[in-house]
């Protein structure tokens, strides 16, 4: 086959896969987009619509209640996710030494990160539950506590305890990604510090995690853009309560659009959404581009 | 086999495959119920099986969710372009924004003309709008003030509350004498629960939510019950954990022994009575909500639901035949533990009051005195800023005053 060919036969193959890509993707991404140029609203007949330009996301600009729930999304990406790779990078530095059992307890790591979300959400709320919960117990009886508490009917503590329940989920991702990692670095690099007078912690910051920096900040802006379009965690267990102190920028949309049956600015509060995003799968693309040049 | 026998084969096998349909009409309606209060799980799909063998060739498929997920659940499913459900339930305020959405068919010319005077107003009032019928009441329900007797006759009260001043005053007596650490419970979660308290306590105060035709939650019975709610919590007679609290988590403290006053749904009644589920079975108390001092003698939201047929349903007149079945006097009166029949004579029926007339005493007067949330196609929407609100004010964030003109504002900018 002359190569001409070759190529006209390799796009007509290609074609079935790339139709059905651009119907997957490119099909609901084009239709939240005019939606959220219009005020339509969902019936039982479906959208019923009046182009209205840019006045949903003259709206948003405007909404004070978006930005609180913008404020609580960014809240819960920096705290969960920093926790998550500090909490990561330690166990992994543990689970890397030789010691017995260590095939099972990075077995065990896995655990939580295998639950289902909703079930990891549900446990959590039955811990922290405030008349019979295990962590009001634990506290009480450790002296720690004077008498059972609200841990999620408080605004004070609510957004911190879904955060703790979803690092809890959610840091075993990070240990294993980092645990690959270590793998990669020359045991001779540490050999040669070893006898160039260098101790522990100088190991640490100059060959371990270096060593480990490129697969680790991969982790982190995927983790950071999986946590702010955290939705289902937040779903169960406060419903954006108390007084909307947990409400995140997803649960919005949804309410926007599904609850009070607004289509159109429900999508213009998604594009919004995925612009932040975007910023961040930026960050993302940047962070590959450098690593390919680099090896 | 030669080439003819097998095509033959095959014609006869497609014949037999395109014929079959024809014998067998199978009709399956999809239906949405709900997980928590009034007839539990198992209640509805006995009463769906008793329909299956009534009506052979009719199958039902049932579907539950936590009531925090139906209304979404319903619109999603025929928003999406789907034909979804057949069968809804819905709750008493939905019609509004069902009815001008059009998620629901009309039924007005289906449901017999004799019934509208067998069947109590309020559970009409959960399908009528707009002058028209959008369904048939299934549920018939309002939140009572469950107490425990124990309790009372421990602290040395001779009779339950009548006003919400009283039922202050006992829990107060009770929590001094160290009987409960937080005599009352409520559900006061960011829900829709809080809301019904809420509504139950502004009809308590003859209060209204419309001022010069305008939605106004500032003024009157409202900041009363408001400010009622934010004392008890001040004073510590109120579980500071209602503000995290759904029904089944009332349900459970009061069921624990650990209250002595509770509001809830009719189903409590029966499920905290039952010895498997309760410590305090036996020593369940009930009367009608309170009202306040001087303005009622009773309170009650009205918290029925209703089964309609949805918008897209191919198959309309099978789903009414369910909903009819569903609703019948008969059906209601053989499982009225949890949640009590739509028709007025059942009340009177021995099969009906047997074992629960405490329970019927109070749904005498509750059922007489409903008051409806706001009417409003918006609804799901003035309800999360009712619950926001409301909550700042529990939370001691904002002043009753300053969140509930705040909510009047907003509800003011609803489309």
């Amino acid at each position: 086959m002359a190569p001409a060919q070759q190529d006209r036969t390799a796009w007509l193959l290609l074609t079935p896969m790339i139709a059905i890509m651009v119907l997957v993707t490119a099909f609901p991404l084009l239709n939240t987009l005019w939606l959220a140029f219009t005020d339509a609203s969902l019936t039982g007949q479906g959208y019923v619509w009046q182009w209205v330009g840019l006045e949903n996301f003259a709206y948003i600009l405007d909404d004070s209640d978006f930005r609180a729930a913008v404020g609580h999304t960014a809240y819960f990406t920096v705290l969960s996710v920093s926790i998550e790779v500090v909490l990561g990078v330690l166990v992994a530095l543990l689970l890397n030494q030789e010691f017995k059992g260590r095939t099972l307890v990075r077995a065990l790591l896995i655990l939580p990160w295998a639950l289902p979300t909703i079930v990891n959400a549900v446990m959590w709320r039955l811990i922290y539950n405030p008349e019979y919960g295990s962590l009001n117990a634990l506290l009480t009886q450790i002296g720690l506590l004077d008498a059972y508490r609200s841990w999620l009917g408080d605004p004070a503590t609510a957004m911190n305890m879904v955060i703790l329940a979803d690092i809890w989920k959610n840091y075993p991702l990070i240990a294993l990604i980092a645990l690959a990692g270590l793998q990669t670095v020359p045991k001779d690099l540490y050999e040669a510090a070893i006898m160039d007078g260098a101790n522990a912690w100088t190991r640490f910051w100059k060959i371990t995690l270096p060593g480990i920096m490129g697969s680790l900040s991969v982790a982190m802006v995927l983790r950071a853009i999986e946590a702010f379009k955290v939705f289902d965690i937040f779903y169960v267990m406060t419903r954006g309560g108390p007084a909307d102190s947990t409400k995140t920028v997803s649960f919005f949309v949804y309410q926007e659009s599904f609850t009070y049956l607004r289509a159109g600015s429900g999508a213009a509060y998604a594009l919004t959404v995925t612009a932040m995003s975007a910023l961040m799968i930026a960050i993302y693309v940047v962070m590959l581009v450098r690593r390919e040049k680099r090896s | 086999m030669n080439s003819f026998f097998k095509s033959a084969a095959c014609g006869l096998a497609l014949l037999v495959h395109q014929s079959l349909p024809a014998f067998a009409e199978d009709v399956t309606l999809n239906a949405i119920f709900m997980k928590q209060a009034a007839y539990s799980e198992d209640d509805t799909k006995a009463m769906a099986k008793a329909f299956e063998d009534a009506n052979p060739g009719l199958k039902v498929n049932l579907e539950f969710v936590p009531y925090e997920a139906l209304h979404d659940k319903i619109v999603a499913a025929q928003g999406a372009g789907s034909s979804g459900y057949d069968v809804v339930l819905f709750d008493v305020i939905w019609p509004p924004e069902f009815a001008t959405k059009g998620f629901l068919q009309d039924v007005t010319a289906r449901v017999p003309k004799a019934d509208r005077d067998k069947v109590f107003d309020g559970a009409w009032t959960t399908v009528d709008y707009d002058g028209k019928i959008w369904g048939m009441p299934w549920i018939l329900d309002t939140k009572y003030l469950f107490y425990n007797e124990d309790m009372l006759k421990q602290a040395g009260i001779s009779a339950p509350p009548k006003t919400f001043e009283e039922l202050a005053e006992q829990a107060k007596i009770i929590k001094d004498k160290g009987i409960a650490k937080y005599p009352i419970v409520w559900s006061w979660s960011q829900a829709e629960a809080l809301i019904c308290d809420y509504t139950s306590m502004v009809g308590g105060a003859k209060g209204s939510f419309m001022q010069d035709g305008k939605l106004s939650f500032d003024t009157g019975g409202s900041v009363e019950a408001v400010n009622y709610m934010k004392k008890t919590l001040d004073d510590g007679v109120t579980n500071p954990n209602s503000r995290e609290y759904l029904e089944e988590d009332v349900r459970k403290v009061f069921s624990a022994g650990e209250a002595a006053f509770a509001m809830n749904w009719t189903y409590m009644f029966n499920m905290a009575n039952d010895p498997k589920e309760s410590k305090v079975a036996g020593k369940v108390g009930i009367v009608p909500a309170p009202g306040f001092k001087g303005k009622a003698e009773a309170s009650a939201i009205n918290g029925s639901m209703g089964l309609g047929i949805s918008a897209g349903s191919k198959h309309p007149e099978e789903a009414w035949k369910f909903i009819t079945f569903m609703t019948s006097q008969e059906t209601q009166n053989k499982y009225a533990k949890l949640s009590l029949p739509i028709w007025k004579s059942s009340y009177e029926d021995p099969a009906v009051t047997k074992g629960q007339e405490k329970l019927i005493d109070a749904a005498k007067v509750s059922l007489g005195v409903m008051f409806a949330r706001p009417m409003t196609p918006s609804y799901p929407e003035l309800s999360s800023i009712l619950q926001k609100d409301i909550q700042q004010v529990l939370l001691g964030q904002a002043s009753t005053d300053d969140a509930m003109k705040a909510a009047t504002k907003a509800a003011g900018r609803l489309r």
